[in-house]
């Protein structure tokens, strides 16, 4: 393969890993946002916690002479364990459903300092990571060109998911429920859905979305306090762009934002964020529903 | 309440605070000027939220602006006058607010507060890649400049900061609440409020929505960036984490703290702010968990603040003594 040509993959496939993960968080946002009507901000520290949980799961697992290849199935598990605190939270944001929506911003807001504390004293200051274990999955390599096989496994596991949302979302009696709540709450209530209950089960999945996406991509990047924050406000770049409350949005939204910054990075890193926010502030002035929303009331 | 008492609470408590650099060690003066800064871009700010029902979830752009206009003014072009550097970041948030607001009064609610996060994004981008610019993540220097023409040479920072500059601080602050208290009594508050609580009606009464709107942005942007200069010359430095998304979150957490529905409330929250992030970072490093857990609670428990709070006590005891009507401090 020509440099120039494998230079060009590298850069997508990077794009595109990347991404797959802001497209779990994404959608775990969407999700959220389409059937409650509440922005998440937390749904970055759910990220967070994931990667955190998934460190300490891997190292136990490990440690404890598990084989190497169990570093997937453990990453899972850990996003997975980690979706307990889901509940727990949908409990506490249930004061402020009938509340103007600066309330529940706020409320999310006051979760993502909180939980930045929590991480600071559960795994310290410092960032944590795993040192190359992702690398025992080998590397898929074409002349210059190599990638590692777990962010292609990570690919598809993002892939897959798209896949069974949208099986859920559109051929299950609870996916037709969850959208039926999120068209007309009022109405799907008065026919006798339990709303109250479809809210808790949208937001555990809306967390177990985010708490995989950061177990998946901990291998790669290394886990750090600010990686809730920065990560939160990707992940609204991506709604946005796509529409809120939109599946299909988040799919495309995380490609363009994932393609846009591998892209930038390499033809002008200046340009990196910028791009992507010049693009969220074009889309909410041309098209605020977004590329896939639906027109806003 | 009685309009009377209220003027004499507000009397009382600048007072208090003119004593603080005379009772009280440099310290604590110097803890204050940070939220003289913080009550100006608040009073603006609850002119768009408090008054207009906007959310702005980015306008810690205009704090920034006002500390990189004020580290432009003195350290690339060295102006040392403090006015100049005031002026220079009135107009800046003049000229920033006009065009970003002209394109995002058009939407309220969430889509307003998407798009001002955006905005705050897109500037933070801007502060921290064009390093040639603006200096990036290390930020600009804001030098020590002179206060009405005075250098105060024979101060050191921090006695210039606890004295001189805390003084020209408290004046600035109670001419912009002035200011602001005139603006929002003025039929172009009235008009907001119109707006605020329904827009349809309002404009069928023949106000116009969008100049309205537009124009308490604007006012906003220049209440911020003036609040942003006083932030930069305490702490010397113009850097991007001014603008950074979650110290929009503060600004609003400020505001909510003290109560967003009176007219006072954002001053009561910056004040209440400033000294409780003091105290509880000297007592644990963990001062985020528990300044969450008390934004939790008082979102949840205290939705009109602080100063809801005071005023539902004040007519406790009033209604012991003498029926009173509600306050007029109220906005609602």
């Amino acid at each position: 393969m020509p440099a120039a040509i494998s230079a060009i993959a590298n850069v997508l496939i990077g794009g595109i890993f990347h991404a797959a993960v802001l497209f779990l968080v994404a959608a775990g946002l969407q999700l959220v946002f389409g059937v409650q009507k509440i922005v998440n901000l937390a749904c970055g520290s759910f990220y967070a916690l994931g990667a955190y949980f998934g460190i300490t799961l891997v190292n136990f697992g490990l440690g404890a002479g598990l084989p190497d290849w169990t570093l997937l199935p453990l990453l899972v598990l850990a996003g997975l364990l980690m979706v307990v605190i889901g509940p727990p939270i949908e409990r506490l944001l249930r004061a402020v459903y009938d509340r103007d929506e600066s309330f529940q911003l706020l409320l999310t807001f006051a979760l993502v300092l909180m939980f930045q504390d929590i991480f600071r004293l559960v795994w310290g200051a410092n960032p944590r990571s795993l040192n190359n274990v992702h690398l025992v999955y080998g590397k898929w390599t074409v002349g210059d060109f190599s990638v590692p096989v777990y962010n292609l496994l990570v690919i598809g596991a993002a892939l897959l998911t798209a896949f069974l949302i949208g099986l859920f979302l559109k051929h299950t009696t609870f996916g037709r429920l969850l959208r039926a709540t999120a068209e007309n709450r009022a109405m799907a209530e008065a026919l006798g859905v339990n709303v109250r209950a479809v809210y808790a089960a949208v937001f555990t999945l809306g967390t177990l979305l985010g708490t995989l996406g950061g177990a998946l991509v901990v291998p790669t990047a290394a886990a750090s306090l600010d990686m809730a924050v920065e990560f939160v406000i990707e992940a609204f770049a991506v709604v946005v762009i796509g529409g809120l409350g939109s599946m299909p949005g988040a799919l495309a939204g995380a490609g363009l934002v994932g393609l846009i910054r591998a892209g930038a990075l390499v033809l002008y890193p200046e340009f990196e964020i910028l791009a992507i926010y010049l693009i969220v502030i074009g889309v909410l002035l041309l098209k605020p529903s977004g590329l896939f929303g639906k027109p806003a009331a | 309440m009685k309009h009377g008492s209220a003027l004499l609470l507000v009397a009382i408590a600048a007072g208090a605070l003119a004593l603080v650099p005379l009772l009280a060690p440099p310290f604590y003066a110097n803890l204050l000027v940070p939220f003289y800064g913080y009550a100006i871009a608040l009073l603006g700010f609850n002119l768009l939220f408090g008054y207009s029902g906007l959310l702005s979830f980015g306008h810690a752009l205009f704090l920034g602006l006002g500390a990189y206009t004020a580290a432009v003014v003195a350290g690339v072009w060295g102006i040392k006058e403090f006015e100049v550097a005031l002026l220079a970041a009135a107009l800046a948030g003049l000229i920033v607010a006009l065009p970003l607001g002209w394109l995002a009064v058009r939407y309220r609610g969430i889509f307003f507060g998407m798009l001002t996060l955006a905005y705050g994004m897109l500037a933070h981008a801007v502060l921290f890649k064009f390093y040639h610019l603006t200096g990036g993540d290390s930020g600009m220097r804001v030098p020590r400049m002179h206060l009405l023409g005075l250098e105060f040479a024979a101060y050191n920072k921090i006695e210039l900061l606890a004295g001189p500059f805390y003084y020209y601080c408290l004046t600035l602050c109670a001419l912009a609440a002035f200011l602001m208290w005139r603006i929002v009594r003025s039929p172009f508050g009235l008009h907001l409020r119109s707006l605020r609580d329904n827009a349809q009606k309002a404009e069928y009464l023949g106000v116009r929505v969008h100049q309205f709107r537009l124009a308490a942005f604007a006012i906003s942007g220049i209440y911020g960036a003036v609040g942003g200069t006083i932030l930069g010359f305490r702490t010397g430095l113009a850097d991007p984490e001014l603008v950074y998304w979650t110290h929009s979150g503060h600004l609003v957490f400020m505001t909510v703290l003290g109560g967003f529905s009176s007219f006072l409330g954002p001053v009561i929250g910056a004040l209440a702010l400033t000294l409780l992030q003091d105290q509880l970072q000297s007592l644990t490093q963990y001062w985020r968990l528990v300044l969450g857990a008390i934004l939790a609670l008082v979102v949840i428990f205290l939705p009109r603040g602080l100063a809801g709070l005071a005023i539902d006590v004040s007519l406790l005891l009033g209604r012991r003594s003498a029926p009173s009507t509600a306050s007029t401090t109220e906005t609602a």
